[in-house]
Order: C-alpha cells, then structure tokens, then sequence
C-alpha cells in the first residue's frame, strides 16, 4: 500500500506530503505519524506542504488532527510551506486552521518547533510531568 | 421563421459583387478618410462578413442569430467591435458598419422583386430585422471590449493602490488607503502573501488609518486578511485605529481579540522591531557624530 | 449561455474525487484562469465531489465549458440518486453536518464559486452546480 514517508531527524518527525492524497491516504499518514510519535518518542513534527496546489476541508482537518494528537502524545506540530493561493483559499473557504501552528518554510518551521517545545516544559521526556 | 421561407441568402449569393460594392461605397462615403490600405482591409472584411453572413442564413435560422449557424458572423463582428472600440471609433459609428448594409441589400432585394410587392415585403422586412440584431449585437460586443478594459484599468489602480512596504528586515507595512471590499481584498491579501514569500518576513502590519469606514463587512476582509498572513507563518498587527473606529467595532460586536492593535504605525513598528529581537538606540552626544 | 465543451466523471471511491480534482485543474488552466482562481474552483469541485460520495452514495459530475455572451467559464454539475436534503438552508450552514465531518462542504462551494445552484428533495437525489468565470 502506497505510503507517504516519514523522516526522523533527532527528536523530530519530517513528513513532506508531494502527492495529491486521496482520502484514505490522508488518514494512513495521520494513523502513521501518531504511531511514529510514541515509537521514537518525537518532540516536534514538521509537516511541509509546499508542493500541495491544493488543501480542501478533509486535508485541511487532518491536519488539525495531526496537530491535537501530537499534543496530546506531548509533541509540537508545525505545517510549512502554505502556498499563497491555498492560503487564501483555505480563508475562503471558512478553515483558517487556527489551531495549527504555521510557519513560511523549513527553516522557520524549525525554529517556531523548537520554541514551541521549549514553551511546552523543555527537557523532559515525552510523557513525564513533574 | 424557418429560411425554407426566405430568398435572402441566394439574393445575397448571386448579387454578391453589387452589393459589396455598394457597401463600401456607402461606408467610405459616411465614414472616415481611410488610407488605400485601410481601404483595401476594408473591402476585405466586407466581403468576408457578407459570406459568413450568406452561409449563415442559408444554414440557420435568420431570426435567432444566437443560435451556432451563426457562430462564425459572430466572432466576425465581436473583433470587429473589439478593434474599433480600441481605435477610439464610437459605438454609433462602429453599429452603422451593419446598418449600412441595408441600403444595398434593399436595392438587389428590390431589383429581385420589383414585380412581386408581396414577396419584396416580406424579404425586406426579414433582411431589416436580421440587420437591427446584428447592428445591435455589435454594439453590445463594443460595450464589453470597453468594458474589459475599464475593469483592467481598475485592477491596476487596485495593484497600485496597495503597495506593501518593507520596513525592517522581517517587518511589512500595508497602509490601506480607501475602502477595503471584497475585490481589493483579494488583491491585497495576494499581494501580502506574495510579499511574506519573497521577503520571509515574519510580521505584517495593516495600517487602516487611510480606510474611512469600518463596518462589519471590512472588519471581516481585515480578518481574512490576518487569517491568510498567518497560515503563512507571519502574524499581523493592525494599527490606525482612530476612536471613531474603536467605537464602530466594540458596536457592532466584532472580535478583534486574537489580533493586536495599535492606535499608531509607530507604535506597532516598535511592536513589531521588538517582537524580532531588534533593539533601538537613540546615541546620547549628537556633537560626536558631527563631521570635523 | 451554451455549452462549449463538456466531460463526464464517475464519482464511486475516493480515488475518484483526485480524478475530478485533477480534471477541473486540468480545465481551468486550459481556459487560463488565474492561480487563486483555478485553486477555488479545484478546492470547491474537492468538496462537492466528496459530498457526493459521502452523502449521496456516489454519483457523477459534468465538468462543462460555458460562454454567456463574450464571457467565458466552468460549471460543474454533481448529482446523485442519494437520499436527498431535507433542508436545504440547514444543510448551508457552516459546522451544520449530519454525518461525520466539519460540514463546510456546501456552504464552502458556495463561497468559493461565482454561482451556485442547488436541488435536493429527499428521495430524489441531489443536484448541485457551480460556476467560476474567467
């Protein structure tokens, strides 16, 4: 079954979606990174769509998803790489995924993580709570 | 009204050369002085209108000229419009094109039937009809080239009208000036994002100092706006918020909460130099950067 | 208004709602409408085709051609012999779903489409259309 690959880098998940999904493909990712995110233990996802021509509702909520699982499994998510036209399409069409943190590209994407896992109790491990 | 009925096309077929001749005659005499080549051009558009404009009575109906036998004659005169609406013809002269048809069409047609005043009636009556429609379709095809290049005048006046200004590295400022509706939204938030990309800048600031009013519906474009820079990964700061606004948007129960404002452009660029880790100096002792 | 061109496609599986995305694009940029443009109308087509699907037991969309008068653009006709909505203005409302899901399918179209057509009666299916001019 086609699959779309998912990179470790240290602490973080990199997932580069180049494909037009189709639905079931969408949610095999998402199945794929919450598995992915307690096996290694990852502190931040990155999520680049920057070769995405196109985010609908479905795409657009799994996406969400992505993000509030990860929370919950104490890992930072961020989608890079938005196009222009998606963007303002997405506002549109009534999604502004407030709840999904964004950043322009790669390099930002990485930047915005490693704060954002800073904010969220630093050097601790997945899961632990003091 | 089938053509099984009339006689026009086969009038206009075995008449061809009179008529054309007739026709651009009758064209250079109301028209404008044209050059040999112009008129050469001329002659030749003429005959090809009255050729498309035989095959089509003979193919279609001649009473309904939107129908597709009537496609080519269309396209025919929808460029013909179009080039005389941008050659600064007006619309009254670039309709009489068609309604100098009349004349010649009305002489073959009556040297056709002068014996036969009944059948003369009729073909005449049919051959003023069609001419009306098509003279009044030129006109509407003029209309919309004009109309085509107002609309593309105003695009341009929008793309001008919302310049995006790079402040400091990272740092946009988009003062809007006039009203913000959902066209010039568009374009204002294609030309923010477009800026975001090719500047990697992390903040926007949206100046409405020059937007004289906000109502409920430029509040929303606003967020729209904000909602767009951020799915890009930069966030905005709305600043020129007068009183008279303030109060506008606390009445009419618009959340403007999850965005940060500012009553100044100044005040949100210190924002917005401090949130990207700039610091400003001001130098204690000017004398000592006086030249010697 | 006269159809210019027109293509019919199955929607039955979710691989299928790709093909239409991938044919709407395909059309919009032969007619060259402008990248935001050409993304609304795929992403709206997206929307439409997986309602379809989910909510009317698969069916099928024309993507046609259209020119009214000088202007030009694209309609897309979804139908299906689904169970039908039984209100219409409810089913519009953004967050308003019946199944599964965040229910901006219609309202959504609707909003990224110059025109918008609908028809539902239960028991009769559903019929759809949406138009985008250049």
């Amino acid at each position: 079954m086609e699959r779309i690959p998912i990179l470790k880098m240290g602490e973080y998940l990199l997932v580069t979606i180049q494909v037009d999904m189709h639905d079931r493909l969408a949610l095999t990712l998402q199945d794929d990174l919450t598995t992915q995110i307690v096996k290694h233990r990852a502190r931040g996802v990155l999520i680049d769509i920057s070769a995405l021509e196109m985010v609908d509702s479905f795409i657009g909520r799994m996406l969400a998803s992505i993000a509030s699982m990860a929370q919950l499994l104490d890992a930072q998510s961020v989608v890079v790489g938005m196009q222009p036209s998606v963007a303002i399409t997405l506002v549109e069409l009534g999604l502004p995924m407030t709840g999904v943190r964004t950043a322009l590209d790669v390099e930002k994407g990485m930047k915005v993580l490693q704060d954002a896992i800073a904010e969220a109790g630093g050097d601790g491990h997945a899961g632990s709570r003091v | 009204m089938s053509n099984s009925n009339t006689k026009l096309h086969e009038i206009l077929k075995s008449r061809e050369k009179e008529i054309a001749a007739d026709w651009i005659e009758s064209q250079e005499a109301s028209g404008r002085r044209m050059t040999p080549n112009e008129r050469q051009e001329h002659a030749r558009q003429s005959r090809e209108f009255l050729g498309s404009l035989t095959t089509a009575i003979q193919k279609g109906d001649h009473s309904d000229i939107a129908g597709p036998a009537w496609e080519p004659v269309r396209d025919l005169l929808t460029d013909f419009s179009g080039s005389r609406a941008k050659g600064g013809y007006s619309p009254s002269e670039t309709a009489s094109y068609i309604f100098s048809l009349k004349q010649p069409v009305f002489s073959a047609l009556r040297k056709e039937f002068e014996r036969d005043p009944a059948v003369l009636h009729d073909e005449v009556w049919r051959a003023t009809v069609l001419l009306d429609k098509l003279g009044l379709f030129t006109t509407e095809a003029f209309q919309k080239t004009r109309e085509d290049v107002i609309s593309r005048q105003q695009s341009e006046i929008l793309e001008l009208a919302t310049p995006v200004v790079r402040l400091w590295d990272n740092i946009l400022a988009l003062p809007l000036i006039g009203t913000l509706d959902s066209s010039r939204t568009q374009v204002v938030m294609q030309n923010l994002l477009d800026a975001i990309v090719e500047t990697r800048s992390d903040i926007a600031i949206i100046d409405i100092t020059g937007v004289p009013v906000v109502d409920t519906l430029v509040a929303q474009h606003l967020l729209k706006t904000v909602a767009a820079a951020r799915l890009m990964g930069a966030d905005c700061l709305i600043s020129g918020i007068r009183p008279q606004i303030a109060q506008t948007i606390i009445h009419l129960g618009v959340d403007l909460t999850a965005v940060t404002t500012k009553a100044s452009l100044a005040d949100a660029f210190a924002l917005a130099l401090k949130r990207t880790g700039h610091v400003v100096v001001q130098q204690d002792d000017r004398s000592q950067t006086a030249g010697r | 208004m006269r159809v210019l061109e027109s293509e019919s496609i199955e929607i039955r599986t979710s691989e299928d709602i790709v093909l239409v995305r991938q044919a709407v694009r395909k059309r919009a940029v032969s007619l060259k409408f402008g990248l935001v443009d050409q993304t609304k109308i795929v992403t709206a087509s997206s929307e439409l085709a997986r309602n379809t699907l989910d909510y009317g037991g698969g069916g099928s969309v024309s993507v046609e051609v259209i020119e009214n008068g000088i202007k030009s653009g694209l309609r897309l006709v979804f139908e299906d012999q689904g169970p039908g909505i039984a209100d219409i203005d409810l089913a519009l409302t953004d967050g308003y779903t019946s199944g599964n899901g965040m229910g901006l399918g219609l309202g959504g179209a609707r909003r990224l489409s110059n025109e918008f057509d609908i028809y539902s009666k239960p028991g009769e299916g559903t019929r759809v259309s949406i138009v985008r001019w250049k």
